[in-house]
């Protein structure tokens, strides 16, 4: 057993010292508690919901999310809006569809079905109306960044007056976590910014703290099976090795030779 | 090898082996004598097979709902991770999977250069293991590049870029390469029918490599050539089958940590950004196990000699039962051959950490070290210590070592055996 315990942890920190290397240039982030985090961990719903409030009335007139639909939001691991609820919001969309019976393009209200409506046209189009910066998809931006969550809400509260030595452009902010500490994205949350529909008090933590949730869940909308399927998988292999060493010990116990 | 003398018992096995022998091989198979003294390092072949498997399968079934358009690509991915049942799981298995390889790859191979597996009589299962590991790196590379992220598009433009270093015909094998004038369209859609072909042309290798073994059976970590089958040996059904499944379930554990619980700790974030052409990434870094041959290439100040360099220090592999002199196989007596296959270890871990550092200042520096000890291992130290070394003495058996506190639990063993014959005569 000294021996397969030898081989795991010399397996184990070669992975480690190979992913050190790639988080070599890590920043400070700021700390807040994440639920999804950890062996068992799980979206805050509440905090989901929110979250997809801070995105459709502060975010989406910028960014894009193309890879949703309206009925990821009811599915179950995400915000867990109800099917009416969902059905409401998706027909405060329009959508083009066609061509119909006369070749004609038309627009209808959203259906659970339909992606996420897009604020542009194309990437052009949202170049042209930011200065020329592309506000990016935020489909999977959580998964995007070096850093992911951490990096996402310290952006977000990282807004600070520039240092004496950086001289910004117009359209240009200072950013601390930034790469180069330039974004062109102005600092998008302020306190009571949004009116939660729940009541909480929309202070700037909580709301970066609700969008980084819901972008999280955006980019890894199947992590709460992962994890619960994750954790059987584990024990099972772990009752399963057990078993099969003593089998091992047993039928080796036939030859003068330790395993 | 008791192959040939091997009657099933019954008619409908009699007459089907007589036309198809395959019960002779699957006897040959159970039967199998392998040394008994094997360690856990054995068992990462059959852990390699599984992989193996593991990637065609699952890569079988991503291959249903992925499409190799540049325009779609990405989205595809998307689409397997979103809305195809338990499509995260398979495409989590087959990216962690390939790291899981590599992993197990590398400690195959190490194991090899620890007990000198790869010297005579065993230099063709080395070099088609060699070719192997060549179709692995190549299958991993393209198939970085389906997702059609940021790195993807880079990584592959960097890597085909390689090739425009050769003089003259350089440029033209790259355009024929990409199909193209750049990576795109065409580059996309061949790199994805090669990378369903490739793993099929390494499972036919891994049969001769399997075949190659069989010949002169299993080297062993005395590294000694041993009678077979003898006291020294045991079937392999079902001593080392019991052995792998038991070393297969712990590294199984290892991969389903990373597949549930940090699935992308092994990628780049940047592969999550869809491919764009007019954006550079600020470092282009290919995946870990590539990286110690990432950093010789860039250790190298002219291109067409860092081509060199790189392509060498795989094949340099190829030419080691020849540069190895020495008739010891087994480090364990080989004292200094020991210390210098360490600090080897060391040297290709320290190329894999500044290949992922940008190639400047002092990482340059450590990498050209690493770089020139790489080659000075295999080029220098190798054939001369051979010659110079002084071996310890090395055991008749390995019966020997293992028992040699316990002679008389063998004799005892023996008595009780000639015992039971005589009963059975009656």
């Amino acid at each position: 057993m000294k021996k397969i315990a030898n081989i795991l942890i010399l397996i184990i920190s070669i992975l480690l010292i190979q992913n050190h290397s790639f988080s070599a240039e890590t920043h400070k982030f700021l700390k807040t508690e994440w639920t999804f985090k950890g062996l068992f961990g799980k979206y805050d719903r509440a905090s989901l919901q929110r979250g997809y409030q801070v995105y459709t009335e502060v975010c989406a007139a910028c960014h894009s999310m193309q890879y949703l639909s309206y009925r990821n939001l009811a599915e179950p691991g995400g915000p867990e809006f109800s099917e009416q609820e969902v059905k409401v919001i998706a027909a405060s969309f329009e959508v083009l569809d066609g061509p119909n019976s006369d070749g004609e393009m038309f627009m209808r209200p959203a259906k659970l079905s339909d992606k996420f409506v897009m604020p542009y046209d194309n990437v052009e189009a949202s170049k042209a109306a930011n200065g020329g910066a592309y506000p990016p998809d935020m489909s999977v931006l959580a998964k995007a960044r070096k850093g992911g969550a951490d990096y996402i809400y310290s952006l977000l509260l990282g807004y600070d007056d520039p240092p004496a030595d950086i001289k910004l452009d117009d359209g240009v902010y200072y950013n601390k976590y930034m790469y180069g500490n330039k974004i062109k994205m102005s600092a998008p949350l302020s306190d009571d910014l949004i009116e939660y529909s729940d009541g909480t008090k929309a202070t700037k933590e909580q709301m970066a703290k609700d969008i980084t949730t819901f972008l999280m869940w955006s980019a890894e909308p199947h992590l709460e099976t992962r994890h619960k399927t994750g954790f059987r998988v584990i024990v099972y292999l772990i009752i399963l090795s057990i078993l099969v060493y003593f089998t091992m010990k047993k039928i080796w116990s036939r030859v003068e030779t330790k395993v | 090898m008791s192959d040939n003398n091997y009657t099933p018992n019954s008619k409908i096995g009699k007459w089907f082996n007589d036309r198809l022998p395959l019960l002779t091989l699957a006897n040959h198979l159970t039967d199998y004598p392998t040394p008994k003294n094997l360690n856990y390092w054995w068992t990462f072949g059959g852990i390699l097979t599984f992989c193996l498997i593991t990637q065609i399968i699952t890569g079988l079934v991503l291959a249903m709902h992925y499409i190799a358009d540049t325009k779609l690509a990405f989205a595809s991915v998307e689409h397997i991770m979103r809305d195809v049942n338990y499509g995260w799981l398979i495409r989590y298995v087959h990216a962690n999977g390939a790291s899981m390889f590599f992993l197990a790859v590398y400690i195959h191979i190490f194991r090899s250069l620890f007990y000198g597996s790869y010297k005579s009589p065993r230099e063709i299962i080395w070099i088609l293991g060699i070719i192997i590991y060549l179709l692995m790196m190549a299958a991993a590379f393209m198939g970085y590049v389906l997702p059609w992220g940021q790195m993807s598009y880079w990584g592959a433009t960097v890597i085909t870029n390689l090739f425009s270093a050769i003089p003259f015909i350089g440029e033209g094998i790259t355009t024929w390469l990409w199909g193209g004038y750049s990576v795109d369209n065409p580059t996309l859609t061949r790199f994805y029918a090669l990378h369903y072909l490739i793993p099929f042309l390494i499972l036919g290798l891994v049969v001769l490599h399997i075949w190659a073994l069989h010949v002169p059976g299993n080297n062993n970590p005395a590294g000694i050539e041993i009678k077979k089958p003898s006291n020294d040996t045991v079937p392999f059904h079902p001593y080392i089958v019991v052995k792998d499944a038991f070393a297969l379930l712990l590294f199984l554990i290892v991969f389903a940590f990373f597949v549930f619980y940090t699935p992308n700790i092994l990628g780049h974030a940047d592969n999550y950004i869809e491919a764009n052409p007019l954006v550079t990434p600020a470092h282009i870094v290919p995946e870990w196990y590539l990286l110690p041959f990432y950093a010789i290439l860039r250790s190298v100040p002219d291109k067409l000699m860092g081509v060199i360099a790189m392509f060498s220090a795989i094949l340099i592999l190829a030419a080691l039962p020849w540069l190895d002199t020495s008739k010891v196989r087994s480090a364990i007596f080989r004292p200094l051959y020991k210390q210098f296959y360490w600090i080897l270890v060391i040297d290709v871990l320290i190329l894999g950490y500044v290949g992922a550092m940008p190639a400047e200042g002092l990482y340059l520096l450590i990498a050209r070290i690493a770089t020139a000890y790489y080659f000075i291992h295999f080029l220098i130290i190798l054939p001369v210590l051979g010659l110079t070394e002084k071996t310890n003495p090395i055991p008749l058996s390995i019966s020997e070592p293992v028992l040699a506190g316990s002679a008389m639990a063998t004799k005892s063993l023996e008595k009780d055996k000639i015992e039971n014959n005589l009963k059975s005569l009656g």
